[in-house]
């Protein structure tokens, strides 16, 4: 027997009964020996024999009550939500070819110059209403469907202005067509304005057509993102291996990749070694060497070996779920600069109509003869014209196409406004250990002092001892180094860590103090002596710690943390861009200063204890600047807090870092000079948009209201209008794509 | 002047001013959360506008999108870091937890539509 739990979701589930008539269903199906349904959830989670019952007959169960299932998980959002967009945009499609076809015709029969050369059929006044009537009322009706119900709620969008200006050319041909003495009654010749109405129709939902397309390659890297998740896992339970479904594995399984295949969630290798492309979640474009003992993150690909690991994480808590929050998160997100487009997005549209009025009243009233076609003609040209899409999608579709390409190259942007402010930035500070530089640091000189008689040996074993307890990055570099050498390491007793200071402790009756020179002076130990010796080595780059006995200085051990890769090249391009680069570090002004002499032309802040940090960044914001901070994220969270903009460099599986604005999880460290370059750019691209999209209203409307006609003569077709406003929407959308063409140096 | 431009110039000003009392000096009705669930109805704008829920609790805010417009596909909850689309005649579930006191506003992907959030 083999039991199996399963989760789906349900469609049509509203209200308490619904759950019981479904639990009661499913129940009854053979097989099933439990079912659950959750309303708020709307799914049901059923305990089953899947020898004995299939999801067919579960899909049949609740099928048979008036719900449906969907068991296979084809309901997923994000596939739904294609599918559904795919059906309206070949709707639309249709609707497009359909009011073009029959404008295009109209426009023939109509049009002086064209209707000459066209059937005489087409000429009839009856044949182009009835042709008009099906384009305002099939593919038109969209825009009264959108206008009534704006209306019941006293609110006005785009489609209303469409529908007012294509309903008042439509309706003046109408009269003209069924009363046409009724019109040269009033000195106007009767000539009706049907293809006006159809083609501007036509006209708009191509634009609309076009747009949705476009706008649906704004959201592209999200839905990468979500595809990069495995469907299923090979996991070791009960001694065998058996595939199943990704939502079912628990942490604590023990799951196989073999070569070739993706991991399926986050977790840690018990056995065997791997190279493991991580390019698609963390952008970093080398495989990476893994064996025992290493984390693995879920969706990314196995490249040669073969080996098992215990999954830690799954569902919402992978690293790639993570990801696609943050991103998502910050594709809602709204952009201070978008705040004004909001303001005058919701006047536009009374404003237009208001606007169409007076255009009506001064052509009627002072406009040349025949005033009525004037006054109409303009009238439904300045409300065709306004295109208020254009000034809601500059923003938005820029920060998703902005956001979703930082994602892609693992630079995660936690807001719009973060992306804002990043663009801004005048100096970048970055926090040495574990930032600039590997964060692993190597003991590279043992050196007892020659009158106490300890050997280097016994120096290490002291040493190793006392910070076997410690948690600095520092101490495990002289453990690591006593283990290698086979010291036995020995027992301490009244252990006490003073930060940016060192350690205190008691080994047998020997009182120990290993640490800085602060920790020295503190502790009114000298090291007169030493004092060039240290320094000798803190020119080299590296850490001097001195370790104390019983009061004594009994030696030095010196420490070196080496630069990342990317470092030098990550700074340089900051200069490059006119950023003045910062290094924080807790070491002493020498030791920093030799390894930002590595970096060339970077400003040390040099002996700043870890609690201020903060204090620092505040000090440099008081000069006028605009401050990035970047850090590991754990320990430097007031930092990336007080930062005008917090970079926090990703460690291992976790991306959810509260303090930042940016996470790079990428550890590439020219990926601070591409987040601020991203952030540029995407701050031009929506700059650009914003004028693009008032300009065209401000320029156009009055153009469209007939300003040029008393000194050129000139007016602006609706047609022509129509051509414009689909155009308009669509620049902006397209300039916000253009963002994926940004060349990123990571 | 003769009397129809008379009369176009007097019903358009009328016509200009009842639009300016017609969309722009609504009265927003504010909806209070009852329990911690307020539906919304997406057809034509948001159906209530104004919604009223409280500080430091979870409110869930139902969606149900019955407009056709592709405008409203989309409502963006911008304060709260929120985007969702809304398939047609579904419920969609937004969750806020509000920690701020405030009026926060809401809309519809292209900014065309609008609704307020009053935190108390």
């Amino acid at each position: 027997m083999a039991e199996v739990k399963k989760t789906f979701s349900i469609k049509g589930i509203h209200c308490a009964s619904c759950v019981k008539v479904l639990e009661r269903a499913l129940s009854k199906v053979t097989g099933i020996k439990e079912a659950n349904v959750n309303l708020a959830t709307e799914q049901a989670t059923v305990i089953y024999d899947e020898n004995v019952c299939t999801t067919e007959q579960m899909e049949s169960a609740v099928a048979g009550v008036g719900y449906q299932a969907m068991v296979d998980g084809e309901a997923l959002d994000e596939d739904k939500q294609k599918m559904e967009k795919q059906r309206e945009l070949r709707l639309l499609r249709n609707k497009v070819i359909v009011s073009l076809v029959i404008g295009g015709l109209i426009s023939w029969g109509s049009f002086p110059g064209l209707m000459q050369f066209s059937p005489s059929f087409l000429q009839n006044f009856g044949v182009q209403l009835l042709l008009a009537s099906i384009v305002q009322f099939w593919p038109g009706l969209d825009f009264y469907k959108a206008t009534i119900p704006a209306l019941r709620h006293r609110t006005a969008n785009m489609d209303t202005l469409v529908a007012i200006g294509t309903t008042a050319a439509y309706a003046y041909s109408v009269v003209v067509t069924v009363f046409p003495q009724l019109v040269a009654g009033l000195g106007i010749e009767p000539m009706p304005y049907f293809d006006v109405a159809a083609v501007v129709i036509g006209l708009i939902l191509l634009g609309r057509y076009f747009e949705a397309k476009a706008k649906a390659s704004t959201s592209e890297a999200i839905k990468k993102l979500i595809g990069l998740q495995a469907k299923t896992a090979r996991v070791l339970r009960d001694k065998k291996e058996m595939d199943i479904p990704i939502e079912d594995v628990q942490i604590g399984d023990i799951i196989r990749v073999r070569p070739g295949e993706k991991i399926p969630v986050d977790g840690e290798i018990v056995e065997g070694e791997s190279a493991i492309d991580e390019s698609m979640v963390t952008g970093e474009s080398i495989p990476v060497e893994k064996q025992k003992g290493d984390s693995v993150v879920g969706a990314t690909m196995n490249k040669t070996g073969s080996f098992t690991y215990k999954a830690m994480k799954i569902g919402q808590d992978t690293m790639l779920a993570q990801i696609i929050k943050l991103v998502q998160e910050a594709q809602g997100s709204k952009a201070p600069i978008q705040r004004i487009a909001d303001v005058i997005s919701s006047y536009f549209v009374p404003i237009v109509i208001m606007l169409a009025i007076g255009t009506f009243a001064v052509w009627y009233s002072v406009g040349p003869n025949p005033a009525l076609l004037f006054a109409l003609l303009n009238t439904v040209a300045v409300l065709i014209i306004a295109c208020p899409c254009a000034m809601g999608l500059a923003t938005p579709t820029a920060i998703m196409v902005g956001t979703g390409k930082g994602a892609e190259h693992g630079i995660l942007i936690k807001d719009a406004a973060s992306l804002e402010v990043a663009q801004n930035i005048s100096t970048v500070i970055f926090d040495k250990t574990g930032t600039l530089t590997k964060g692993k640091p190597e003991v590279t000189d043992v050196l007892p002092i020659h009158n106490t008689k300890i050997k280097s040996e016994k120096l290490l074993q002291i040493a190793g001892s006392i910070e076997k307890g410690s948690e600095h990055s520092l101490a495990e570099a002289i453990v690591k180094k006593a283990e290698d050498e086979g010291i036995i390491l020995s027992r301490v007793e009244a252990f006490q860590a003073i930060a940016g200071q060192g350690v205190k402790g008691k080994i047998g009756r020997d009182e120990i103090v290993f640490g800085n020179r602060m920790l020295m002076e503190k502790e009114k130990i000298s090291f007169k002596e030493q004092e060039s010796e240290i320094q000798q080595l803190e020119q080299e780059g590296k850490t001097v710690m001195l370790l104390s006995l019983n009061s004594e200085l009994a030696g030095l051990i010196a420490v070196a943390d080496t630069l990342k890769e990317s470092a030098k090249e990550g700074i340089k391009l900051l200069q490059d861009m006119g950023v003045e680069v910062v290094m924080i570090t807790g070491d002493n002004y020498r030791t920093a200063d030799a390894i930002a002499k590595q970096l060339g032309g970077i400003r040390v802040v040099a002996d700043v204890l870890p609690e201020e940090k903060e204090k620092e960044v505040k000090k440099i914001q008081a000069e006028g600047k605009s401050v990035a901070f970047v850090g590991d994220g754990i320990n430097d969270a007031p930092a990336l807090a007080a930062a005008n903009v917090g970079i926090a460099m990703g460690n291992g599986t976790d991306v959810a870092i509260e303090a930042a604005d940016i996470t790079l999880v990428n550890k590439n460290l020219t990926s601070v000079a591409a987040s601020i370059a991203l952030s540029k750019q995407t701050m031009r691209t929506i700059k650009m948009n914003l004028f693009w999209a008032f300009g065209y209203n401000v320029v156009l409307i009055p153009v469209a209201a007939g300003v040029l006609y008393p000194m050129f003569g000139l007016l602006l077709n609706p047609i022509f209008a129509s051509f414009a406003m689909a155009l308009s929407s669509l620049s902006v959308v397209g300039n916000s794509l253009l963002l994926k063409r940004v060349k990123l140096f990571v | 002047m003769e009397l129809d431009k008379i009369l176009v110039i007097i019903f358009s000003l009328g016509g200009i001013g009842f639009t300016y009392w017609f969309f722009l000096m609504k009265n927003e009705k504010e909806v209070a959360a009852d329990g911690d669930v307020i539906d919304i109805i997406v057809e034509g704008g948001y159906n209530p506008e104004v919604i009223a829920i409280p500080q430091g609790k979870t409110t869930k805010l139902t969606f149900i999108r019955k407009d056709t417009n592709s405008c409203l596909e989309e409502v963006v909850l911008g304060d709260f870091n929120i985007r969702k689309y809304l398939p047609l005649n579904e419920k969609i579930t937004v969750e806020l937890h509000p920690e701020k006191k405030g009026e926060f506003g809401y809309s519809c992907g292209m900014g065309m539509f609008h609704g307020k959030i009053v935190v108390r």
